[in-house]
């Protein structure tokens, strides 16, 4: 059959195409159904609410550090109901635990990793010339800006902003006084936003591949969006079904998750609050219930956390090796296993729930068999580095950090995924550790460099690179200080979520001066996060202006102009060969692009 | 610009990208009330004591009925398209449209029962359940009376300019209503006779 009849030349004119394509400023920049923009919309409110989040983060360490003392400068502003001479309440400390978590997860990480990165690169990445569903496409941002904005008015209506952590656990979340309604609704948006998302993105990729582009040519980044929204689409709708019931908990006065007979501060706890004010609640819910559909998604949420991460690294090992990427077949395989895997491992969360040995051992053994293909994927990572002759730009640096800090956060996880052994890490420092090193020096130090790696797509400009490296640097030292000291405080004992960083408590006295060592850190961490912040703005206007493909790269984004124009290619871009296709014998270049044609 | 395959199929998938959209969305309606479904097992079986003979059967049982006409009719209307009877495919649709109010009416009085005697979703973990998962799907009925009544309106000038794209938004529209059928005929089994 002849395949090329069947494919069509969509901008084989682009010129003309683009003549008529004058669109007003609100459906240009804010209503837009381009890809790259949606892609980048995403990416700078994810940056923002990373930022955001950081900063609550930086209260909380204040009262870790100095439990009691007043907030300094800024302690006045909060309020009496907050912070009463600048003195931290209880009740906020957990309202910013909570909503830092969340919007870390679901609104800085997630939304930059596949709303910005899966958006802008993957069209480009597998030739299209957008989204399957472009309209769908906004949509999901928009769905997204609303969760936001949700979770954001939480904090200023009265009883401040959800107070149960990221995990939610009833009956806590859904007895206390915060607002876990607006919790819940605005994760209903944010629900729908990455459902959207994440069936674009499956179909674009199945149906909207180049000519030449087959399964085992798609650069290993299309791979990890793929799977990654896998685990969106199956994962997220048990989380809703969840949201839904806890919804029906707070405003109908049901008791999916309220045992009967509740005993909170000495009292039965009849009544719900809500529009059933007053009527006796109906008891026999299910506490658990509750984690086993919140650990459904979450678990698999947290591969939603790395996958990304991982695609964007193994672009750019890739590209800084000058080398194919080592073992790309067995990198797919682990990775759609993995996949797979993530949906049978989400009680290794429960552990100390009382659930049972059966269980527990059930979910221990899938939790060590999970941790296979991970090793695998790190593994094949580490072999391309080897006998390459590195260039030390500033994303590889972030790349080659991502390696030891994942390694780091993997090889925690083990004895949490044992139950004898977690028994004793559960809910401690240890635990926040773990899953820090994988989130922060690992995602994020990812995120960090697939932004420097594809500035000059996005925009025809480099980023600079000294303040690259310091961003790099910095960052790499003073996170370290932040995050591994929790270990040796989990170690010791000490728990998490704990409003005075565990002052009250006599055995983890030894240990407490990490905290004042850790608060330092952090402000070292967001000083050094300033050279980024100056970087981006400045290089949008000064950067070094750069042609379409500035690190000699052989993925197909590469082959559009820098920025490109909507509709992305000029001519339609054909894969004639395996993406990683760097150094090959007896070739003039060290690379040969997919998108060059074979000589005749 | 266009985007490829929206209307026609691509040659080595077999498919069009609304096809593969709507049916990836059918996967996760299968997750949302999947997990429902598991809470209604996990709370039956940790309960006491079930109570039994609070739903009125017959009223669920005429509504399956109407549901599963409304998916024979929703399966015609699509095959009107194909036989280019115009006519007759509004007709189907519209028959689809008014069984789907008539379900929800029924619904209504099932609703105003229960709350005419003040036993609401709060009364019981048994009417908590009942309410949840019929609430949402009436929601999903709802949701397929919207689609429907667009192209009842203002959708269907499509047809006139593109009829294969109209037809295979009916055809995406009758999934998704085989599938809110399905997820009732499970519900009615599940509440109303067990
Ligand atoms: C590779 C092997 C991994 C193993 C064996 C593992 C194991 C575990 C276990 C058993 C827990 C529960 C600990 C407890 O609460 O007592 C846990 C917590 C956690 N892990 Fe991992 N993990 C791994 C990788 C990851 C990755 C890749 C991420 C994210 C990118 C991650 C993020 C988290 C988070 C966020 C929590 C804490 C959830 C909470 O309680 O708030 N983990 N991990
Ligand atoms: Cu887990």
């Amino acid at each position: 059959m002849d395949k090329s009849a069947t494919h069509h030349p969509t901008v084989a004119h682009p010129h003309v195409e683009h003549a008529h394509e004058e669109l007003g400023f609100w459906r240009t920049y804010v209503f837009s159904v381009d890809h790259k923009w949606i892609g980048i919309q995403y990416a700078v409110t994810g940056l923002l609410f990373l930022l955001f989040g950081f900063t609550l983060m930086m209260l909380m360490r204040w009262q870790l550090a100095y439990p009691g003392r007043p907030i300094p400068l800024i302690g006045g502003l909060f309020g009496q109901d907050k912070a009463p001479g600048g003195i931290m309440l209880p009740e906020f400390y957990n309202q910013l635990g909570a909503m830092h978590g969340t919007i870390m997860v679901f609104m800085g990480v997630v939304p930059l990793a596949v709303g910005g990165f899966g958006n802008f690169v993957l069209p480009l990445q597998i030739g299209a010339p957008d989204m399957a569903f472009p309209k769908i496409n906004m949509m999901s941002y928009w769905a997204y800006f609303l969760g936001g904005v949700t979770m954001l008015a939480s904090f200023f209506m009265p009883g401040g902003a959800a107070q149960s952590g990221w995990t939610s656990y009833p009956p806590l979340s859904v007895i206390n006084q915060g607002q876990q309604t607006m919790w819940l609704i605005g994760m209903m948006f944010l629900i729908t936003s990455s459902l959207l998302g994440s069936l674009n993105f499956i179909t674009t990729t199945v149906q909207l591949r180049a000519k030449g582009l087959s399964w085992m040519r798609l650069p290993f980044f299309v791979w990890a969006q793929f799977v990654t929204s896998f685990l969106l689409l199956l994962a997220f709708p048990p989380l809703e079904a969840a949201g839904i019931l806890q919804l029906m908990d707070k405003v109908a006065g049901t008791s999916f998750f309220m045992p009967s007979g509740l005993v909170v501060s000495n009292r039965i706890v009849t009544s719900m609050t809500g529009i059933a004010q007053g009527s006796v609640a109906s008891g026999g819910g299910n506490p658990l219930l509750w984690q086993h559909l919140f650990w459904f998604l979450a678990h698999p949420e947290v591969y939603v956390l790395i996958l990304p991460a991982m695609g964007i690294v193994s672009e750019i090992i890739a590209n800084n090796t000058r080398k194919p990427l080592w073992g790309y077949r067995a990198l797919v395989y682990s990775l759609v296993f993995l996949g797979f895997m993530s949906f049978i491992v989400w009680a290794h969360h429960m552990f100390m729930t009382g659930m049972g040995t059966t269980m527990s051992a059930f979910f221990q053994t899938t939790t060590m068999i999970i941790s296979i293909p991970s090793v695998v994927i790190l593994t094949a990572l580490l072999m391309s580095l080897v006998g390459a002759s590195i260039r030390f730009t500033t994303p590889m640096l972030f790349a080659l950090a991502f390696l030891p800090m994942f390694g780091i956060g993997g090889l925690t996880g083990l004895p949490l995924g044992l139950a004898p052994s977690d028994i004793h890490l559960h809910d401690t420092y240890y635990v926040i550790g773990h899953f820090h090193y994988v989130v922060a020096p690992g995602t994020i130090f990812a995120l960090f460099g697939g932004v420097y790696y594809w500035f000059p797509k996005a925009t025809g400009r480099k980023m600079n690179d000294l303040l690259g490296q310091l961003h790099f640097w910095g960052s790499l030292v003073a996170i370290n200080l932040v995050f591994f000291p929790m270990f040796i405080e989990g170690l010791a004992g000490m728990n998490r979520r704990m409003y005075d960083g565990g002052a009250q408590f006599a055995h983890t006295k030894s240990v407490l001066y990490w905290n004042v060592v850790q608060g330092y850190a952090a402000w070292a961490l967001g000083l050094f996060q300033l050279f980024f912040i100056v970087n981006f703005f400045m290089s949008i206007k000064w950067g070094k202006a750069v042609d379409r493909n500035p690190w000699e790269a052989t993925t197909l984004e590469w082959a559009a102009p820098s920025p490109p124009p909507h509709g992305n290619f000029l001519t339609e871009p054909i894969a004639y060969r395996a993406p990683y296709e760097y150094s090959v014998p007896g070739a003039a270049k060290d690379f040969t692009p997919q998108f060059e044609p074979e000589r005749a | 610009m266009n985007i490829p395959y929206t209307v026609e199929e691509r040659p080595d998938t077999g498919l069009a990208n609304g096809k593969l959209g709507i049916w990836l969305f059918l996967a996760s309606e299968v997750m949302l009330f999947g997990a429902l479904f598991s809470t209604y097992i996990i709370l039956r079986v940790g309960a006491t004591e079930w109570p039994h003979g609070e739903l009125n059967i017959p009223l669920g049982a005429i509504n399956t009925v109407i549901l599963i006409s409304s998916s024979v009719t929703m399966v015609m209307a699509w095959a009107s398209l194909k036989m280019n009877e115009w006519g007759k495919h509004r007709l189907y649709l519209l028959a689809t449209f008014v069984l789907a109010a008539v379900f929800l009416v029924n619904k209504y009085f099932e609703y105003s029962a229960h709350f005419a005697t003040g036993e609401g979703p709060w009364h019981s973990t048994f009417l908590a359940i009942y309410f949840t998962m019929t609430g949402l799907h009436g929601l999903h009925i709802l949701g397929g009376m919207i689609v429907m009544a667009y192209f009842l309106g203002p959708g269907a000038k499509l047809w006139k300019t593109n009829p294969d794209q109209f037809a295979n938004r009916i055809e995406y529209t009758g999934l998704y209503w085989h599938f809110v059928d399905l997820v009732w005929i499970f519900l009615f089994p599940v509440l109303y006779l067990l």
